[in-house]
């Protein structure tokens, strides 16, 4: 089997608190993978599990085939936190410039690529202008360029298109299915159920449990409703019920 | 590799915030400067006695401040007692001496300026005696060498640390750490670039205290620097690790109290040789307490480089310490 991100078993604890609790899923190369669930449930400790900034407690996750034992491995993922992580006095250009680098693209390489990314999330105007100036939209903006600067073959967006206009949402969208056929692939957290709907599967969480994962359709049409707001109501509303997966 | 590219970066956001880079070069100018009109004020008049001291040398004594009176030895003497002269020149077998009152440290100081210019020219030896007390430079002179090291350590940990630690807040360490960076490169690169920066710091903050302000300097302008930088690179890895601490800038804040202001007790502005050991021993885990014994041992006594290579080791041990923990704190973060 192809798959990107292998998780087996996981188990996140902070102290007491268990935040991620026997998570098991597997996504496939060149998907869209959403992550629903409400704030609480989990989801960027999960996208952070896969991004190898968290180590879990338990269980074992594995990065395109392996472990994440090398550094090196992290060149080939790309991650957007719900944060903007940017630096506030530095421009667009210089902080997309800073991260370029960091995964030592050749100053060429460095400087078609942030006029790419930059052109895709339609901030090829404001380069020059310091992060600070920048609308909350601008910034989570900046932030997936940032992320997908480097090329990489598996992007992590935690909240991608929160404080984004619809129009703009939607060329983001068609952003990502376009490198989705490029054959990246590509994990979103998210708590928009219409967002939800576009991904090629699901995994729906609640209080740290994977309580469902299937395709959108497979998903509503397992418990008969029409939309993935009822889906979700319908998980969610009795966590006894640990669906088959 | 990566090294270089955050040290880039940290400069870059030096050149956008100028308000930081006042605070670290501007802000202990002047507080420097101020200490200076309070504790280094001239006389107004300085009586100078002058004994056998031949014609062509008093001519080059004569200034707005120094008031010169030739007199015999024994009148001399009866002045000094009197405390009407605050110092007086003898010239013997091509030998001057000079006998300073030395009740008034602010005084002394003053006149051994004042003839630093003629020994300079002249080229000819002094020696300089105490009729009353102790070889007390003026209060500035002594406590100015530290205080060139305590303002360099005070700024750069502050501002080294928040630097950090907004790293922290804004997100972009844990964004960095998602990158293939290795832990040791980002404190590595706060090192270069914070050292880079500090190497200006330092230049602007020694020469202007030297130069303008008039601290006492018989040493190496060179060692001088060398100490500061030390100061500032040990300020900024003491200040990044403990920014692990803290929540937010205010909990910065917080450890000025907790870690500055002790070092200051302890940098020899305040003499501490009479304390019990358990009180020297606390001194002696400071890095401010060797900065300020290495720029006092420079500054007043022209110390060669091997009588200030123990400080220097230490406060490079000090930072070798502070980045070795915070690579490990970083752990926290990111276990690889």
């Amino acid at each position: 089997m192809n798959s990107m991100v292998e998780m087996k078993g996981v188990v996140q604890r902070y102290g007491k608190v268990t935040v991620i609790d026997q998570v098991d899923l597997s996504i496939q190369k060149g998907e869209i993978f959403g992550l629903l669930g409400p704030s609480g449930a989990g989801k960027t400790t999960l996208v952070k599990l896969m991004a190898g900034i968290l180590q879990p407690t338990e269980g074992t996750i594995s990065l395109d085939g392996a472990a994440l034992r090398h550094l090196a491995q992290m060149k080939n993922f790309g991650f957007m936190a719900q944060s903007d992580a940017l630096y506030q006095e530095l421009t667009a250009w210089e902080n997309l410039d800073f991260f370029a680098s960091i995964y030592s693209l050749s100053r060429k390489k460095r400087r078609k690529r942030i006029r790419e990314v930059l052109e895709m999330v339609n901030l090829s105007s404001s380069k020059d202008q310091p992060v600070q100036t920048f609308s909350g939209g601008m910034k989570r903006r900046l932030s997936l360029a940032a992320a997908l600067v480097h090329e990489p073959e598996m992007i992590i967006l935690d909240e991608p298109t929160v404080g984004i206009d619809p129009v703009l949402r939607q060329s983001i969208w068609n952003e990502l299915n376009d490198l989705k056929h490029k054959g990246v692939t590509i994990i979103v957290t998210t708590h928009v159920m219409d967002e939800a709907e576009k991904c090629d599967r699901l995994a729906l969480l609640r209080k740290g449990k994977m309580i469902a994962m299937d395709t959108p359709e497979m998903l509503k049409e397992k418990v008969n409703v029409s939309s993935m707001e009822d889906v979700f109501l319908h998980y969610g509303g009795d966590t006894k019920w640990i669906p088959s997966m | 590799m990566d090294t270089f590219h955050v040290m880039k970066r940290i400069l870059l956001q030096f050149r956008r915030d100028k308000r930081s880079v006042a605070l670290m070069v501007v802000a202990p100018l002047l507080v420097l400067s101020l200490m200076w009109m309070v504790l280094d004020h001239d006389e107004t008049n300085l009586e100078l006695g002058a004994v056998d001291v031949p014609e062509s040398m008093l001519e080059k004594l004569s200034s707005d401040t120094l008031v010169v009176e030739t007199l015999s030895s024994s009148r001399a003497e009866e002045k000094l007692d009197e405390g009407t002269l605050d110092a007086v020149l003898y010239f013997e077998n091509q030998e001057t001496s000079l006998l300073l009152e030395g009740s008034d440290p602010n005084a002394a100081g003053a006149i051994q300026k004042e003839l630093q210019s003629l020994r300079a020219n002249q080229q000819i030896s002094m020696n300089v005696e105490y009729y009353h007390g102790s070889e007390d430079l003026g209060l500035f002179d002594y406590v100015g060498p530290a205080l060139i090291g305590f303002f360099v350590f005070f700024f750069v940990f502050i501002v080294g640390g928040v630097s950090f630690l907004r790293e922290r807040t804004q997100g972009t360490l844990e964004r960095l750490l998602a990158t293939p960076i290795k832990r040791s490169e980002i404190v590595f690169g706060y090192l270069a670039g914070f050292g880079l920066f500090t190497i200006l710091q330092s230049l602007v903050i020694a020469s202007f205290s030297i130069y303008i302000l008039g601290v006492f300097m018989d040493g190496s302008f060179f060692y001088v620097l060398i100490v500061t930088i030390l100061l500032a690179l040990a300020a900024l890895s003491l200040g990044t690790l403990v920014s692990a601490f803290a929540e937010n800038e205010f909990q910065m804040i917080q450890f000025i109290p907790l870690i500055i202001v002790p070092q200051v007790f302890f940098s020899g502005l305040f003499p501490i040789e009479g304390l019990g050991t358990w009180v020297q021993v606390i001194g002696q885990m400071m890095p401010l307490t060797y900065g300020a014994e290495a720029m006092r041992g420079i500054m007043l006594r022209e110390a060669s480089f091997a009588e200030i290579q123990l400080e220097v080791y230490i406060l490079l041990g000090f930072t070798a310490l502070f980045t070795t923990l915070n690579i490990f704190a970083l752990k926290k973060h990111r276990r690889l």
